[in-house]
């Protein structure tokens, strides 16, 4: 993985001291409170519910050992023994108090961690594939792309004060798994129809929150070293014509949305002709330098079938179970890619103990070469692992309460914060992903089920991806009490989709057992081999909306 | 008003026309301009919003030695972009930024292009000069190419990398 050199460990160091001179200027009054809490924001630091919010960037969601036990302490001394994993591969800790926070900035820099702009109107962390240059469906390694894009945006002097946030992904492969066209922009690395030559699509104008949109192609294809000089043609037409007069129509996908999408290719590519050659050399020659830090693993040369593993999983149902939903094909014979569940059934979705940060950090060291990934999906990933030692693993995982079957499945929910923490939630998430995950805890139910995404949001935001889910929750607050809006149909994938809305909003108690009857009723429409999200695409989410209304009257509570 | 560069404050020589007859410089918006105003000797501001089209602005290049865009906050970026558009479209002449914006802003602002802030009345009293010098060296060098700054990060690296490897 990247290495930070003097100069990215000079930039982080600084960042500290001056975040916490920032803290100091706050203290004796030279900042108002409104001219800190940008400076606080952009630094990770939100003020929640009950307490601030830190938010760690874990860069498109490469973390290693040492670093995840780093986090560890830091739950421990500054927090309450817990962190969460985000659907931005981030981490955030709910509970730490503002004079702590420049403390904690330098921990984190120990082991070349930050949080800067995790939060705030400015480019957020950027997120890629989380089986980045592992995945056997690659074109190519997203991940240098990615660092070159932290470091490109870390203090943009241009970009540091957008109309809104601004949140970046990264795909190298021909499946995508990092939900490129929810995000503001999108780099998509592909290969030239007819020169063979790698290089960069580009998207923009993707979004959820209040007005969901499906991103664009705005270039078709970036060569190498055109990428840099792309991005600020695109951020600076941003920056210039984005709106200001309603944060709710501050995203560029509402200006992609309101000029069109011909009339924002043509603003970028007058941007461009303005700027002159948008070739870099100095971009091929970074991004060559970040790609020796991401060089191919020095993996054993191993037969691509594991006798131990056929043998372990024809003995074992549990572990043939979890097999089933956990691994990914990896590049290299002989090893797999190991998604590990943080959704064990009635747990809040993407937490983590200190304790389980530390037994997962030894497992990485023993299995997995010291790595591990945090996927969007709210679930922690060890790349690296040897088909022979997949039983082993399983087992030690199931020690730690880290072995829930369930990568995929119907109780692999997406949720955000939700009214538990979240100073802007409309209603709770996590319990109604609890509820939900006890109703079809059955493991043998859930494998039944088949792939299955159900995705919450606490708000309109949409920090829970609902829009995009196969099932979408969204709680809002109705005359004093919770409604879920179901929407059903959405897609994460590459053929992308926002979600139908299927009827009136239900309470928090009646939402489950409505999922229960789109689910039943898939299962007894389903073809063959057909899995959820087919099914409703072949019958239309119509077609379930008589499932669905039979609970959807407000059943006396 | 007070007006500070990157050596600290310092004096404007320049007055809003708009505030009555004077004999030294002074700054006159885009409409004001093509209404025929003219300072009484020699040099000429143009005052714009941070909304101006570059092109509106270009043609005055020419008969203006200073531009001065307007932050109605600190929060709102536009500006930045601006200058840097401005710089880009070949303005020689001084470049100011007037508006509420904030120490920790100043490094950016310099680097698109401003060589000067011009701040609300009260400010410099709550964030004296030590605190805009100090914003300017909190970072030894920055990544990103293409803006004003003595070094980037880019340039450093290339510095220290073996010879075989330039
Ligand atoms: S969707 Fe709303 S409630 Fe949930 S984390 Fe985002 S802002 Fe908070």
């Amino acid at each position: 993985m990247y290495r930070y050199d003097e100069f990215d460990e000079r930039f982080v160091r600084e960042r500290v001291a001056q975040f916490r001179d920032q803290v100091q200027r706050r203290i004796d009054g030279a900042l108002t409170e409104e001219e800190f809490r940008p400076l606080r924001l952009q630094n990770g630091l939100y003020l929640q519910l009950h307490a601030y919010m830190l938010r760690i960037a874990v860069p498109y969601g490469v973390l290693s050992s040492r670093q995840l036990r780093a986090l560890a302490t830091i739950a421990d001394r500054y927090d309450r023994g817990y962190g969460h994993f985000t659907t931005r591969q981030n981490l955030q800790f709910n509970w730490p108090k503002l004079r702590d926070a420049p403390d904690i900035l330098e921990l984190l820099a120990d082991v070349q961690m930050h949080t800067i702009q995790t939060s705030g109107n400015c480019i957020r962390n950027t997120t890629a594939d989380q089986f980045a240059g592992v995945a056997a469906d690659e074109i190519e390694d997203p991940r240098p792309v990615a660092e070159l894009i932290r470091q490109w945006s870390s203090l943009h002097p241009e970009f540091a004060f957008l109309p809104r946030k601004f949140k970046i992904a990264v795909n190298g492969a021909t499946e995508d798994r990092a939900v490129l066209k929810a995000h503001d922009v999108a780099v998509r690395i592909i290969r030239h129809a007819e020169t063979g030559e790698t290089g960069y699509q580009i998207l923009a104008g993707g979004g959820l929150g209040r007005t969901p949109m499906i991103g664009k192609i705005v270039v078709d294809f970036a060569p190498k070293g055109h990428l840099l000089s792309h991005l600020e043609a695109v951020m600076r037409v941003y920056n210039a014509q984005g709106r200001r007069d309603n944060k709710y129509k501050a995203r560029i996908k509402i200006l992609v949305h309101e000029i069109g999408l011909p009339e924002f290719k043509a603003r970028i590519a007058a941007e461009l002709e303005a700027e002159g050659p948008s070739f870099r050399q100095e971009e091929v020659d970074e991004l060559a330098r970040i790609a020796t830090f991401f060089a191919r693993k020095e993996y054993e040369t191993l037969a691509p079938h594991s006798r131990p593993y056929e043998r372990a999983r024809a003995a074992n149902r549990d572990f043939a179970q979890w097999a089933d939903t956990a691994l990914f094909a990896h590049k290299a014979d002989g090893y797999a890619i190991v998604t590990v569940s943080l959704k064990p059934i009635g747990g809040p979705p993407g937490d983590m103990t200190s304790d389980q940060m530390r037994a997962f950090a030894d497992l990485a060291d023993r299995y997995s070469l010291g790595e591990l990934r945090v996927s969007h999906a709210q679930n922690l990933v060890l790349p690296h692992v040897k088909k022979d030692d997949l039983f082993a693993l399983w087992r030690a995982l199931g020690e730690h309460g880290l072995s829930t079957a369930n990568v995929g499945l119907i109780t692999d929910i997406i949720a955000c914060p939700g009214l538990d923490y979240c100073a802007l939630a409309t209603a709770r998430s996590i319990p109604i992903a609890q509820a939900i995950a006890q109703r079809f805890a059955d493991p043998a139910r859930q494998h039944d089920i088949g792939p299955l995404n159900i995705k919450i949001s606490g708000c309109i935001n949409a920090c829970g991806h609902h829009h995009v889910g196969h099932i979408g929750i969204l709680g809002l607050e109705k005359s004093g009490r919770e409604s879920y809006q179901i929407t059903l149909g959405g897609d994460a994938s590459w053929n992308a989709a926002i979600g139908e809305l299927l009827g009136p909003g239900l309470t928090a108690d009646e939402t489950p057992a409505a999922i229960e009857r789109l689910v039943d009723f898939y299962l007894a429409h389903r073809l063959s081999g057909e899995t959820f999200i087919e099914t409703v695409k072949r019958l239309g989410a119509g077609a379930f909306k008589g499932a669905f209304a039979g609970v959807s009257r407000h059943e006396a509570a | 008003m007070k007006l500070l560069d990157r050596n600290g404050l310092k004096a404007d020589v320049y007055r809003r026309m708009s505030e009555g007859q004077f004999d030294g410089p002074g700054i006159v918006s885009l409409a004001e301009l093509a209404d025929g105003a003219q300072p009484a000797a020699g040099k000429l501001g143009l005052a714009i919003e941070n909304t101006a089209n570059v092109r509106d602005v270009e043609r005055h290049f020419d008969s203006v030695t200073l531009i001065v865009i307007h932050f109605p906050s600190f929060g709102d970026g536009r500006g930045f972009t601006l200058a840097r558009r401005l710089r880009r479209a070949g303005f020689g002449g001084t470049l100011r930024a007037s508006g509420p914006l904030i120490p920790d802003q100043f490094a950016f602002a310099l680097a698109c292009g401003f060589d000067e802030v011009e701040l609300p009345e009260g400010q410099i009293e709550r964030q004296p000069v030590e605190q805009w010098r100090g914003a300017l060296t909190a970072f030894s060098a920055p990544y990103q190419q293409g803006y004003r700054r003595p070094r980037t990060i880019l340039e450093e690296r290339r510095r220290n990398a073996p010879e075989a490897a330039r």
